[in-house]
């Protein structure tokens, strides 16, 4: 285990045969704390370029604080966190997304002080080839629309793709995207599903924490399933038909 | 001759312009003190002395280095504005995990030794500063009289306060201040350098006293003090403003100016408590302030 301010190392038992794309993203014995609270112990995984994987799990699993934890938002971390080859436990908090990272929190966080259009321009470019304003006020519209709005006046399901949106200008190659689809009418969660359809056709890595399995189910190539802040299931989409009972009973639902 | 209210027009106008002059140093004041808390979420009360230390800063430069009136408007500020980054960067810094009445205590320790060391060395009793040239004098506008550099520090103030409300409204790098007031973890998130930021606005918000400080050396006696009794009063027109709101901050300001300008015509004994009775009221109607966000 490499502690915080330890040196930074890379995972080299990648040798094993079947894996063409590299790993983008791969967590190793990841623990999390949020002051005195341990919440992460000793999360496992590995993210492939291009992929799209979910971390499924019931309320309270430790999705949410695996996400915070790559962008160094909680308290002490230990483990693991390489992306794109270098480790980033060790990194200041605005140099992660600074690896092409774009990250949509679950509470959404579109600011109330900003306008719509302020909201989307507001995230720094992090590298070059983010999808254009035109490009996604094309995605968009409705946030076209509604570009002089302040941020917070918009609909749940408008406020979900402003926050979506403003990181894909940003020319982010890996998403991590927190609970997108909860509390959003039917369309609208098809419309972020043809959203996602769409980023992971264009090449983009994209690790999505949902509680709408019907929705992750046919977007992702696998799905980790967290209990008390583990991994304890890894499942692939050519699996899933056979495991689908096992998975339910795993999720409760 | 002209009456307003049973007020000489003349003796009515030379008070409004004074309130208006005073509310133009409430505003910078103020805006400062809005602009840092939003961001750092501590009480600058250091604010005063940093004021102060603008209007020493340009006595001192002009005794000691010449530097006239005009350069150190513009080197005063950076200079103050500079070394209160080094404050930020390694003072403030430290603290900012703890709860923000530490860092409200150690602005207060800061604003103490500022000006006890200039006590220490110059005494209580203030220095005059020069009016520049050209400032000096007056206009006569018929109804009244208007003294040149009272005009001058009204403009000078505003375009300040303007030329802030367009660097935190209008420019990229106010959209990250105003965001980072709302969700710092957020912005770190998307890769913004916000202990950066919060060292850059520190410098901006104490900037903005210093140069009130320079603008108010020709008009008051440039004293180690005269930075504690104007905090007083900037920290009530803050809470009858409210937090969150630059315009706002700008408005209560010379308003709170003006008002303490007219009562000085019709109801002097009033004239250093009316703010203070305003503030009162504002808290039991609107604790929020006039321009603040209700929670
Ligand atoms: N800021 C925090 N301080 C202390 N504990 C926290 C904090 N945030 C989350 N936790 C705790 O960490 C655990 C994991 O929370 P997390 O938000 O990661 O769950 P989750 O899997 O995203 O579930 P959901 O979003 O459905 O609630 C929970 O027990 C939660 O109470
Ligand atoms: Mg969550």
């Amino acid at each position: 285990m490499i502690s915080e301010s330890g040196e930074a190392t890379r995972q080299t038992s990648e040798a094993s045969s079947a894996t063409r794309a590299r790993d983008i993203l791969k967590i190793t014995d990841l623990h999390a704390f949020y002051g005195e609270s341990h919440i992460l112990h000793g999360v496992n995984m590995n993210v492939k370029e291009g992929e799209l994987v979910t971390l499924l799990g019931r309320n309270g699993a430790g999705r949410s604080t695996t996400l915070k934890a790559i962008m160094n938002m909680v308290g002490r971390r230990s483990g693991s966190i390489v992306i794109g080859g270098k480790e980033t436990l060790g990194m200041k908090p605005h140099h992660v997304p600074r690896l092409g990272v774009g990250y949509c929190p679950e509470e959404r966080g579109i600011f109330a002080s900003l306008d719509v259009h302020e909201n989307l321009l507001l995230p720094p470019t992090v590298s070059s080839g983010g999808m254009s304003l035109d490009a996604i006020y094309a995605m968009f519209p409705n946030l076209h629309e509604r570009r002089k709005s302040q941020g917070t006046r918009l609909s749940g399901g408008e406020q979900q793709m402003l926050a979506m949106a403003r990181i894909l200008r940003t020319g982010a190659r890996i998403l991590l995207l927190d609970e997108i689809t909860e509390g959003l009418a039917p369309v609208i969660v098809q419309k972020l599903g043809e959203v996602l359809v769409k980023l992971k056709a264009s090449g983009m890595t994209i690790v999505l924490v949902e509680q709408n399995f019907r929705f992750a189910a046919p977007l992702a190539d696998r799905h980790f399933v967290m209990e008390h802040g583990e991994i304890i299931e890894e499942i692939s989409a050519l699996e899933l038909a056979g495991r689908r009972q096992h998975l339910h009973s795993l999720l409760g639902v | 001759m002209t009456m307003i209210f049973g007020v000489p027009m003349a003796v009515f106008m030379g008070q409004l312009t004074l309130g208006l002059v005073n509310g133009a140093f409430y505003a910078l004041l103020s805006l400062g003190l809005a602009v840092i808390f939003g961001l750092l979420k501590i009480v600058n009360f250091a604010h005063g002395a940093q004021y102060m230390l603008g209007a020493f800063a340009a006595l001192l430069a002009f005794n000691y280095l010449g530097i006239n009136y005009w350069l150190a408007l513009v080197l005063v500020p950076l200079t103050v504005g500079g070394l209160s980054m080094l404050i930020e960067r390694f003072l403030l810094r430290r603290i900012a995990h703890l709860d923000h009445l530490y860092g409200l205590l150690l602005t207060f320790g800061l604003a103490l030794i500022f000006e006890g060391t200039l006590i220490n060395f110059f005494g209580v009793s203030g220095a005059r500063y020069a009016t520049p040239e050209i400032l000096q004098g007056g206009l006569n506008l018929g109804f009244m009289f208007l003294p040149t550099y009272r005009a001058w520090v009204l403009v000078a103030a505003l375009a300040m306060c303007l030329f802030t409300w367009f660097m935190i409204e209008r420019t990229r790098l106010g959209a990250y201040l105003r965001a980072g007031t709302e969700n710092s973890q957020l912005m770190q998130a998307f890769g913004v350098n916000v202990p950066l930021l919060i060292t850059l606005t520190y410098g901006f918000g104490v900037g903005l006293a210093a140069f009130a400080g320079v603008l108010a050396a020709p008009l008051y006696p440039v004293s180690p003090t005269m930075g504690s009794s104007l905090l007083i009063v900037v920290f009530a027109v803050v809470v009858i403003g409210g937090m969150g709101s630059i315009l706002g901050a700008i408005l209560t300001g010379l308003g709170m100016g003006v008002i303490e300008g007219l009562t000085k015509v019709y109801y002097p004994e009033a004239a250093n408590t009316v703010i203070f009775l305003v503030m009162i009221l504002v808290l039991m109607l609107r604790p929020a302030g006039l321009f603040g966000k209700e929670a």
